[in-house]
């Protein structure tokens, strides 16, 4: 399993003897895990309409990096393509670490895919570094993780190429490569200036005719620091490999998720809000020590079917043990129409805070923080009453029919929430809106249209026909299930609202602004020869 | 979890130091007798006619309304009822939502809150809660406990014993309830006696201006009244951009081109 090449021998200064742990592929590894699909699929990772990064599978039809998606798609027909998550990579690498944590300390993330490690200490603790590195392997195997690469070599930058030379091997099995104490040099000596990442540098070296490492090594030190800087300095000393660099050991984070699993599974949300209370204490109180407030949230409920609700909740404060039980029983309550209610049993509760702020920024002031504190609290009562959809705020937005105009915001969420967005995006008030109401804005804007009829003095219906023309002059009116007749004193209309005419979910209404005798004004609507009262100036 | 509303309930039995049950002002044993009749008969006038609070906190109102209004204003403990006007009550909320109070809107989910941002109210600060159900007692004194002034409809039954508590909250809080609709504790029923808006004719125009004769009935009977404009109500808001139209009739000409109706009579 372990390929060692001869190396070098050089009487040099003692290096810091460095593993580097890589896992190919990483953002594919991650897609892969978090959507549950099998290892062989045809996955390309889109960023920005390019692929970012490709399986094996797509990889063997031709897919590389950089290509068009539909280029991609052309090549592999199968092709599965998902957005490229950044934060998805760190988050399932994070259990990666932990469990090399465990076995031993020390890692530094280069990046989620790639770590870094002393391997001094675990190399005397197992016996040698081959020895080291194998239960590095049976460690990750154990949790999936089959293909890992690893390099033992001085310094980062070149136990990083180690690992990656797994690859260039043609072993395919080879997925160890130790470069002896001292022999770092010769191993880098025959790689191409790319793998310093130096794009400027790799230039202006080639057309000096340099083309390897070993060529750049070669120089000497004080020449390439006059001709070169600093930069230059510093790439010469990875190129000989004496990397300047060393290993910053991460400092493993607390643990701010908490998970309740429930056995025998609970069917009724006061049960589970009861039981879950006080690993709802916990989880902030464990926040609370390690100096942080939680501002968002995402609660996942996993049912005995196997259903999964996830759900992200903002806090316009932080959140404390009630705040967030009271989420995860809206979140099954289902208050809001995105949401949907779980058909059995809870198994498990997991929180895991979204954002997390430093308390200290949020403490309260001297002589308090104002009467908004009390507001938030008033106001958190009442949602725990009614539910979060029932406390409101609300914001004017664009369109043509008043009920449109408004857009209300349930109190806490931010004022335009992305998945609010995302199905009725929050018009622009400030566009034009041809057919938008002239003069003062009714004072009572009906939240479901109130039927009514309008009538000429013949007692016939008064409609509009599709050239826009007026049947008769109303001349009477009665608006609700139980409104009296009333006589028309004054009227305008029709005013024509089209509303995208190109859509078949379009609408053609006309409007009317009616005033009786008692000189109450109201404004009617006339949708396919129905009339409804939209809103009434009272 | 929170227990909702039972816990919150309880709170309500606390002796609040301004209000009097009815059974404490009848001295018992002594009913029957013409004194005692004379006695309470007097004793119902003092109580309607006194103020709720010797130093009452006037919120800040707009003056068209103030004029009328028991106390030259909105007093901060006080509780209102609108009779048939939404305008009204938002030309109410109008004052103190321009200086920076919260205010709150229960159980009404046809309040258009673009006529609020025309009257002058601060969205940011204005709460609704569109649906209170079967709590609106619990709710409204909930949120009589956050903010300065509380717009709702009344309920149709309610038990004089929560209504007096209703407003012995109000006192201690220092907010301020509108109701629409009719309300037994409250210290002035405003109304829109009258009422006509110009700019309307037979098929031409739209609205534009509204003359309002405004009623205010206090429990003592006393009535006052004032003819007010729209644009009067609209007083405290230097935020003419809403409306552009509808107090500046010279601005409109030019604008209305747009919105003329393009009318056509058959008859």
């Amino acid at each position: 399993m372990t390929a060692t090449l001869s190396p070098v021998p050089a009487g040099t200064a003692p290096a810091t003897r460095i593993m580097t742990f890589w896992c190919p592929d990483w953002p594919i590894t991650a897609a892969l895990r978090e959507h549950s699909l099998p290892t062989d699929t045809a996955l390309a990772l889109v960023d920005r309409g390019e692929v970012f990064a490709c399986s094996p599978t797509a990889r063997q039809d031709g897919v590389k990096r950089g290509l068009r998606i539909r280029e991609a798609q052309a090549r592999s027909t199968g092709l599965v393509s998902l957005p490229y998550d950044p934060s998805l990579d760190e988050r399932t690498f994070e259990p990666v670490i932990a469990a090399v944590e465990t076995i031993m300390p020390g890692v530094q993330v280069i990046r989620p895919g790639l770590c870094a490690i002393r391997v001094k200490g675990p190399s005397r603790y197992y016996g040698s570094e081959a020895k080291a590195a194998e239960v590095v392997f049976q460690t990750l195997a154990a949790i999936g993780l089959t293909d890992v690469r690893i390099g033992i070599a001085d310094g980062p930058f070149a136990a990083e190429q180690a690992a990656k030379a797994t690859d260039q091997l043609d072993v395919d099995v080879e997925q160890l490569v130790v470069i002896p104490e001292g022999g770092s040099a010769w191993f880098l000596g025959s790689y191409p200036l790319e793998v310093l990442e130096q794009p400027k540098l790799t230039v202006l070296l080639k057309r000096l005719g340099i083309r390897s490492l070993g060529d750049f090594a070669a120089l000497q030190a004080s020449d390439v620091r006059n001709r070169f800087g600093i930069e230059g300095a510093l790439a010469h000393r990875q190129a000989s490999g004496l990397d300047h660099r060393t290993v910053v050991a991460r400092k493993p984070p607390p643990h701010l998720d908490t998970v309740a699993d429930f056995e025998p599974p609970l069917a009724r949300i006061d049960q589970l809000a009861f039981a879950f209370r006080t690993r709802a204490g916990e989880f902030v109180d464990a926040l609370r020590e390690a100096g942080l407030v939680c501002t968002a949230l995402h609660v996942s409920l996993h049912t005995e079917s196997g259903e999964v609700s996830e759900r992200r909740w903002q806090h316009p404060r932080w959140f404390d043990a009630d705040d967030v039980v009271d989420r995860v029983r809206w979140q099954l309550q289902g208050t809001n129409a995105s949401d949907h209610g779980l058909t059995s049993g809870i198994t498990r509760v997991q929180i895991v805070p979204d954002i997390v702020e430093n308390l200290s920024d949020h403490a309260d002031g001297l002589w308090g923080t104002g009467p908004d504190e009390g507001i938030h609290h008033g106001l958190a009562r009442v949602q725990s009453m009614l539910g979060h959809g029932a406390v409101l705020t609300a914001i004017i937005a664009g369109g043509r029919l008043l009920a449109d105009r408004r857009v209300f915001i349930p109190w806490g969420d931010a004022a335009v929430n992305p998945q609010q967005s995302a199905k009725t995006p929050v018009k622009d008030r400030d566009q034009p809106w041809p057919g938008r109401l002239p003069g003062p804005v009714p004072a009572t804007v009906f939240a479901e249209p109130v039927p009514a009829v309008v009538v000429d003095s013949r007692g016939n219906p008064v409609d509009v026909d599709l050239r826009g023309l007026l049947s008769a002059d109303p001349a009477f009116f009665s608006a609700g299930p139980d409104g009296g007749r009333r006589p028309v004193h004054s009227w305008a209309g029709p005013w024509p609202i089209n509303e995208r005419w190109w859509d078949p979910k379009g609408r053609v209404l006309n409007r009317f602004q009616l005033v009786d005798q008692s000189g109450s004004a109201w404004l009617l609507l006339l949708e396919d020869h129905a009339w409804w009262v939209e809103a009434s100036y009272d | 979890m929170t227990p909702p509303a039972a816990g919150h309930a309880l709170e309500w039995d606390e002796p609040s130091p301004d209000f009097e049950g009815p059974s404490r002002t009848e001295p018992r044993g002594l009913s029957g007798s013409p004194a005692v009749d004379v006695v309470l008969g007097l004793q119902a006038r003092i109580n309607s006619m006194q103020a709720g609070k010797l130093d009452s906190r006037r919120l800040p109102t707009v003056p068209a309304l103030a004029r009328i209004l028991p106390g030259g204003g909105l007093q901060s403990g006080g509780s209102y009822a609108v009779r048939n006007s939404t305008t009204l009550a938002m030309a109410l909320l109008a004052g103190p939502s321009a200086t920076g109070a919260w205010c709150s809107v229960i159980g009404i989910p046809d309040f258009s809150i673009e006529a609020a941002q025309g009257f002058g109210i601060n969205l940011e600060r204005l709460i609704l809660v569109p649906d209170p159900g079967s709590q609106w007692l619990t709710v409204t004194a909930a949120l009589v406990d956050v903010v300065s002034i509380v717009l709702t409809r009344a309920p149709e039954h309610l038990a004089p014993t929560e209504g007096a508590r209703l407003k012995a909250r109000l006192r201690q809080r220092g907010a301020a309830l509108i109701t629409l609709g009719p309300w037994q504790q409250s210290d002035s029923t405003l109304g829109v006696a009258e009422s006509a808006w110009e700019g309307l004719g037979s098929g031409t125009g739209h609205l534009r201006t509204r003359r309002m004769k405004i009623t205010a009935t206090q429990p003592s009977g006393r009535l006052r009244h004032a003819y007010v404009g729209l644009a009067d109500l609209q007083g405290t808001t230097p935020d003419g951009h809403v409306l552009p139209d509808a107090l500046t009739p010279q601005v409109a000409a030019g604008t209305d081109a747009l919105f003329e109706p393009q009318l056509v009579r058959s008859s």
